[in-house]
């Protein structure tokens, strides 16, 4: 009797135990399946892209494509000439960085130098404010008044469409991107060397753009990098305020079209897929694709090599 | 000879202090510089859009012929559904894969590409999210352009934004807590279930929290899923078209009739009071966490 039941006990404990282990593993595999859904989007990514573009590339030659200089896919005669799309976010993103460096860099060098901590809490709550606007909203803020309200009347020869209103806003859009990554940047420069400078009686300028700038250098470039990949994938803002005229142009005021701006307007039409039309969007895709991640991989590397420098 | 070196060492402290001061009043001016546009932008909405905001506008369907009795019901409604379902994808998800990748993986080679997979998707633009859901999500599984698909969409965007933070939750969760459990004979999931995710729950929430927001803004990929901006009814399942507030805001800002932008500045009244109220409870999440912490 006695001996039956301890085997019962231990039975039960042996099953405990396994149950345990069978639980244990089953929840692994779970947590694995979990992880490895980036890997399945990324392979999604790219075989749709890759796929369509294919397809897209028996009918186009990918001369025609990157080289050509006019884009009308949706009206006769058709041309697929890219380059005018690309001069179009090239013009944006330009713009858009000659906003957010001078400010993202200068907002940086103040929160991080010059900044009480109780200031410090303030600005990067702004930021996260500033970083929380749905970008449909700057587009609107572009389109209703920067636009009219403040380009035009300084230079009328502005169209209702420009380019400048969209750099200005995806500019302000970028700003927490350049700023935040630039703080951590400098923040990452060992104190010693500013103490160094202040030792030898450097004002505190000196301090932040002789010493602390130069050897945050690597990571302000990278921000910089990602934050141009973010300009170059903004949409709704482009979509709104730069217009639909794919124009191969240099001129800010006038209206021009960009890839993402390009994606939407095949999308809001109704287009039947399998089309060449269609197939453009894919194209597009994929071009957008991989300048970003080409931009995006570059930084990342900056980055990689500049804390082995510090730790 | 002394007066060769005197004629080198020469300090100009002032003249260096002077610029010095210029130069800080120019970084300060630079930080003001987001806080002045953020004001701007707030007054601008606001004056735009606050009359227009009435009872009749959230309770009236959107309207072409007549721009005074529209309103964003579907869209509120839209939005509604897509972020739920959005929510209930994307959190289990993503939390599951940070602790596999944080408290399981060893550091091997596919840890490692997982990892550099997941920060690369991070910085992949919304509007490839968009042309992916249209040919898998609406195309391949034909989904159709419905509520479901606008979902999955959302979801994988913001799935490397929940998995990043939530990364980070864990790791700042100390090593004691884990070898303490190990040492009480518990296995790997009843220390992460009782000991490690409670500790943690804080910082993933905040993280959970600022990638919701930011599928609530998103319009780019739904525009590609969705297309349909002219919506007068609530979705009632999975399958049903759809329409969200960013998407209905681009639709009235895209019309040229002043009316119009009105509307859509009333709507974005309401999108960033959603959004400001829950990035409210994202800094005091995180503020009570650095107290308790200290």
């Amino acid at each position: 009797m006695a001996s039956n039941n301890q085997t019962s006990a231990e039975q039960s404990a042996l099953f405990r135990v396994k149950s345990r282990h069978l639980t244990e593993h089953s929840i692994r595999i779970l947590l694995w399946i979990c992880a490895m859904t980036s890997v399945l989007t990324t392979a999604g990514i790219i075989f749709v892209l890759t796929s369509e573009s294919f397809s897209f590339f028996r009918e186009v030659s990918p001369m025609h494509f990157f080289l050509g200089t006019e884009w009308s896919p949706l009206l006769a005669p058709q041309s697929f000439g890219v380059l005018p799309l690309i001069c179009g976010t090239m013009l944006v993103a330009g713009g858009a960085l000659l906003v957010a460096i001078p400010i993202g860099l200068g907002s940086a060098l103040y929160l991080s130098e010059y900044a009480p901590a109780a200031i410090r809490q303030l600005g990067k709550a702004v930021l996260d404010i500033l970083a929380g606007v749905p970008t449909v909203v700057y587009g609107y803020f572009a389109l209703t008044f920067i636009t009219p309200c403040i380009l035009k009347p300084l230079l009328p020869s502005t169209e209702v469409f420009n380019a400048a209103s969209a750099a200005l806003v995806v500019g302000v859009m970028i700003i927490p991107t350049v700023c935040s990554l630039c703080h951590d940047a400098l923040q990452a420069v060992p104190n010693t060397l500013r103490e160094a400078a202040f030792a030898l009686s450097a004002t505190k300028l000196e301090v932040s753009t002789g010493v602390v700038l130069p050897a945050a250098l690597s990571g302000v470039g990278a921000a910089i990098l990602l934050a141009l990949a973010r300009a170059i994938g903004e949409t709704m803002a482009v979509a709104l305020a730069a217009g639909m005229t794919p124009n191969l142009t240099l001129n800010p005021l006038q209206s021009i079209q960009t890839m993402t701006g390009y994606i939407v307007q095949v999308s809001l039409g109704d287009t039947p897929a399998g089309t060449i039309e269609y197939q453009t969007i894919f194209a597009v895709g994929l071009t957008l694709f991989a300048i970003t991640l080409g931009i995006n991989v570059f930084a990342t590397r900056i980055i990689a090599r500049f804390r082995e420098v510090y730790e | 000879m002394n007066g060769s070196t005197a004629s080198l060492f020469r300090p100009r402290l002032a003249r260096r202090r002077k610029i010095a001061g210029f130069w800080s009043a120019a970084f300060l001016a630079t930080s003001c510089m987001g806080t002045l546009v953020l004001i701007i932008l707030m007054y601008r909405v606001l004056s735009e859009g606050w009359s227009w905001l009435t009872t009749t506008f959230i309770t009236n369907f959107p309207s072409v012929l007549f721009p005074e009795k529209a309103g964003i019901k579907s869209a509120l409604y839209g939005s509604i559904w897509i972020i739920s379902l959005t929510a209930f994808i994307s959190i289990p998800l993503g939390v599951g894969a940070a602790i596999y990748l944080e408290e399981y993986a060893a550091n091997n080679r596919l840890t490692r590409f997982i990892k550099l997979n997941i920060a690369n998707l991070a910085g992949v633009p919304s509007i490839v999210y968009g042309i992916l859901g249209l040919a898998i999500f609406v195309r391949t599984l034909a989904l159709g352009r419905s509520v479901i698909a606008g979902a999955l969409t959302l979801s994988l965007l913001i799935l490397p934004v929940i998995v990043i933070a939530s990364r980070e939750a864990l790791t700042a969760v100390p090593n004691s807590i884990r070898m303490a459990a190990f040492a009480l004979g518990a296995s790997r999931w009843q220390t992460i279930r009782a000991h490690i995710l409670p500790a943690a729950l804080p910082g993933i929430l905040t993280g959970v929290i600022l990638a919701i927001s930011r599928a609530i803004g998103e319009a780019a990929p739904l525009l590609m899923i969705g297309a349909l901006t002219y919506v007068a009814f609530v979705p009632e399942g999975l399958t049903d078209s759809f329409t969200a507030l960013p998407m209905q805001i681009y639709d009235w800002v895209s019309r040229p009739q002043e009316q119009f932008h009105h509307l859509a500045a009333a709507g974005i009244i309401i999108l960033l009071s959603i959004l400001l109220f829950l990035n409210a409870i994202a800094v005091g999440l995180r503020t009570w966490q650095h107290r308790k912490r200290a």
